[in-house]
């Protein structure tokens, strides 16, 4: 089974600061780490090598230092990385980085399942997953938290919701974006570590990849950041205490009130 | 901390046991302390992340590299955690006699599942009347044809129960004393093999000690390493390697201790400011770090003079040894100092420190006789 993992390059920080003139990451003096959503990613696609064999592939679209995290992928356990490099591809929004990633997919031919995690924690889009199997016209199944079967060219697993999980079955190839719940990823090994120091990275440019020059980069971005804020946190909930009958009635009012 | 040049794979060794120290060992340390529960999760992570072999030869699965490597490791943990790190090392204890006396054979029957982490080790010498005198060993090894027939009770063992793979000294020629012992190689489920309670003790309580319990216990003569009437001398040639991962454990240790100290001491206020602003703390401060870093050039010196070789080792290790304990014992005692009646309670981490740093001194030979030795080689020495 051939496996390849999708991986990103944040910055080590939830707090990210946003360019006010080009609404593009602050990457200057902040420490970058793989996607802390995509170290379960990783270790998916170590485990089901480890199951049913095969290789898995760690790629990722990025400047030249983000070869570190493809090196750091492999020191997990992955065995090649696939590192996408270019000018052009800067100011990619995540329909041209789908579109980029995909076509590195298609140059990589031969695989079954592309594992990536949920979202970024710098962007939180969760959008470049869903948008490379639109792209590559394949079958995905998102926030995956167990995979429970694959056989015959058939995947089941999990599917965390808001309120419990779904079961979806769906083909093989396929795309699945995983949650945490999904593994515990393992520390890297020794053995790991010296084989990614000396590990060749492939870099491919624009050009190997072939894609269609205004999709790339900016001009294969429509996406326009309007403004980068911080969500609210969620309101508490109400309680109502007391006499059990009559928290009950005042509960259903709130719950008429609301389906009004 | 002084730069040692550690080469890029020991950078890499240390480097990834600090995040296993950090992300594994210290958010453990204080609930193993207390439930003195086996720490086989941990033991696990250290397994798969290959670091049972730093210090074995990559023909039977390590890793290739020596005393050296294993210092650095056990230097790592032991700053989260001296118990939990003990576990690992103590495993290399019970594993070098069969580096060092092994035949190929033996060693490739052994060693492989010992690199992995597939199975612990434990080192068997101690017994009830024979601690510091270890010429006073009271268990047998008696040949019948082609077996060995083991009687007697080794006591005080670390991994004891929980390592599979043990390393003991046994009479096999009692009149000769010292130079009737011999080394072998027993292992867990061996019928007439069987353990002891687990002591309850002062510090190091994530590791487990128990007695090993012989009685007609029937090995195999090929579980013989070295010839017969060699055990002793094995033993001292044992410690001379592990003494200065018993230093670099100490190290470790006295390193954690300052660690939580100096943290504590900027938090800390008192007279409308941290503590860390009076000359008072400031010079405790001041020696704990400088007494560390002499203690860890102590250390890396003696272990990378093992590592090379060199035929008498004994002097120096056991001045790692002795240097790095005693440093380990007065820098948590101190830290305790720092942290003031929060220091004496087990809610704060420095007390274990202070707990887990005083078997450094006893055991692998007490400070005592680690300075007989300092002597008797210097003496030796004069003489020449």
């Amino acid at each position: 089974m051939n496996i390849i993992v999708c991986i990103k390059q944040v910055p080590d920080t939830t707090e990210v600061r946003i360019d006010p003139i080009t609404k593009n990451l602050v990457r200057e003096g902040v420490k970058s780490i793989v996607n802390p959503f995509d170290a379960y990613a990783i270790e998916e696609g170590v485990r089901l090598k480890e199951k049913f064999g095969g290789k898995v592939i760690a790629l990722t679209m990025g400047p030249p230092q983000a070869d570190a995290v493809l090196r750091e992928a492999i020191s997990l356990g992955c065995d090649e990385g696939v590192l996408v490099t270019d000018r052009a591809f800067a100011g990619s929004d995540t329909l041209a980085t789908s579109y980029t990633l995909s076509k590195a997919i298609e140059k990589i031919k031969d695989y079954d399942i592309i594992i990536c995690g949920k979202q970024a924690v710098d962007g939180d889009t969760a959008q470049v997953g869903p948008g490379i199997a639109a792209t590559l016209d394949i079958p995905q199944i998102t926030y995956v938290r167990k995979i429970d079967e694959i056989k015959d060219g058939l995947i089941t697993a999990e599917r965390a919701t808001e309120d419990g999980y779904e079961i979806a079955q769906t083909k093989l190839p396929c795309l699945l974006t995983v949650v945490k719940e999904v593994n515990v990823p393992r520390l890297p090994s020794l053995k790991g570590k010296m084989k990614a120091k000396s590990a060749v990275i492939t870099m491919w440019k624009a050009a190997d990849i072939g894609g269609e020059e205004n999709r790339l980069g900016l001009k294969g971005s429509p996406t326009e950041v309007w403004k980068i804020f911080t969500p609210p946190p969620r309101p508490q909930g109400k309680i109502y205490e007391g006499d059990a009958k009559e928290a009950v009635n005042q509960l259903v009012d709130a719950i008429k009130v609301i389906n009004r | 901390m002084i730069d040692y040049l550690l080469t890029e794979e020991q950078l890499m060794i240390r480097d990834l046991c600090r995040q296993i120290a950090d992300e594994k060992i210290r958010p453990m340390a204080a609930e193993l302390d207390k439930t003195e529960e086996f720490p086989w999760e941990i033991m696990k992570v250290m397994a798969q992340s290959d670091l049972f072999g730093v210090y074995i030869d990559p023909k039977y699965g390590g890793m290739g590299g020596g005393v050296f490597e294993l210092c650095i490791a056990t230097e790592e943990f032991s700053k989260a955690c001296g118990g939990i790190a003990l576990c690992y090392s103590a495993s290399a204890l019970g594993t070098y006699p069969i580096i060092l006396y092994g035949n190929d054979e033996q060693k490739q029957k052994y060693l492989p599942d010992l690199a992995s982490g597939k199975k612990l080790a434990a080192f068997g010498l101690t017994e009830p009347s024979a601690g510091s005198d270890a010429s006073a060993l009271q268990t047998t090894a008696d040949k019948q044809g082609d077996h060995y027939i083991l009687n007697g009770v080794k006591h005080f063992i670390t991994n004891g129960g929980d390592a599979e793979t043990y390393t003991i000294i046994a009479m096999t020629d009692k009149k000769k004393g010292a130079r009737g012992a011999s080394l072998f190689v027993v292992e867990k489920g061996t019928p007439g093999f069987t353990f002891g309670k687990k002591e309850d003790k002062m510090g190091i309580r994530a590791s487990s000690t128990r007695e090993l319990i012989f009685n007609n216990c029937k090995i195999p003569k090929e579980n013989l390493l070295g010839k017969e009437g060699m055990g002793f001398i094995a033993a001292m040639r044992t410690f001379d390697q592990s003494r200065p991962g018993i230093g670099a454990q100490a190290l470790g240790i006295a390193q954690g201790a300052l660690d939580h100290a100096l943290r504590y001491s900027k938090q800390r206020k008192q007279f409308g400011q941290s503590i860390s602003s009076f000359q008072g703390i400031q010079w405790m401060l001041a020696d704990m770090a400088t007494q560390v870093e002499a203690s860890r050039a102590l250390v890396y010196a003696s272990a990378r003079e093992v590592d090379a070789g060199k035929k008498d080792v004994a002097m120096h290790s056991a001045m790692a040894k002795m240097f790095a304990s005693d440093v380990a014992m007065k820098v948590a005692t101190d830290a305790v100092q720092i942290f003031g009646g929060y220091g004496y309670m087990k809610e704060y981490p420095a007390e274990k420190y202070m707990r887990d740093a005083k078997i450094t001194q006893i055991y692998e030979g007490t400070n005592q006789i680690q300075r007989n030795i300092i002597a008797m080689a210097l003496i030796k020495e004069m003489a020449k």
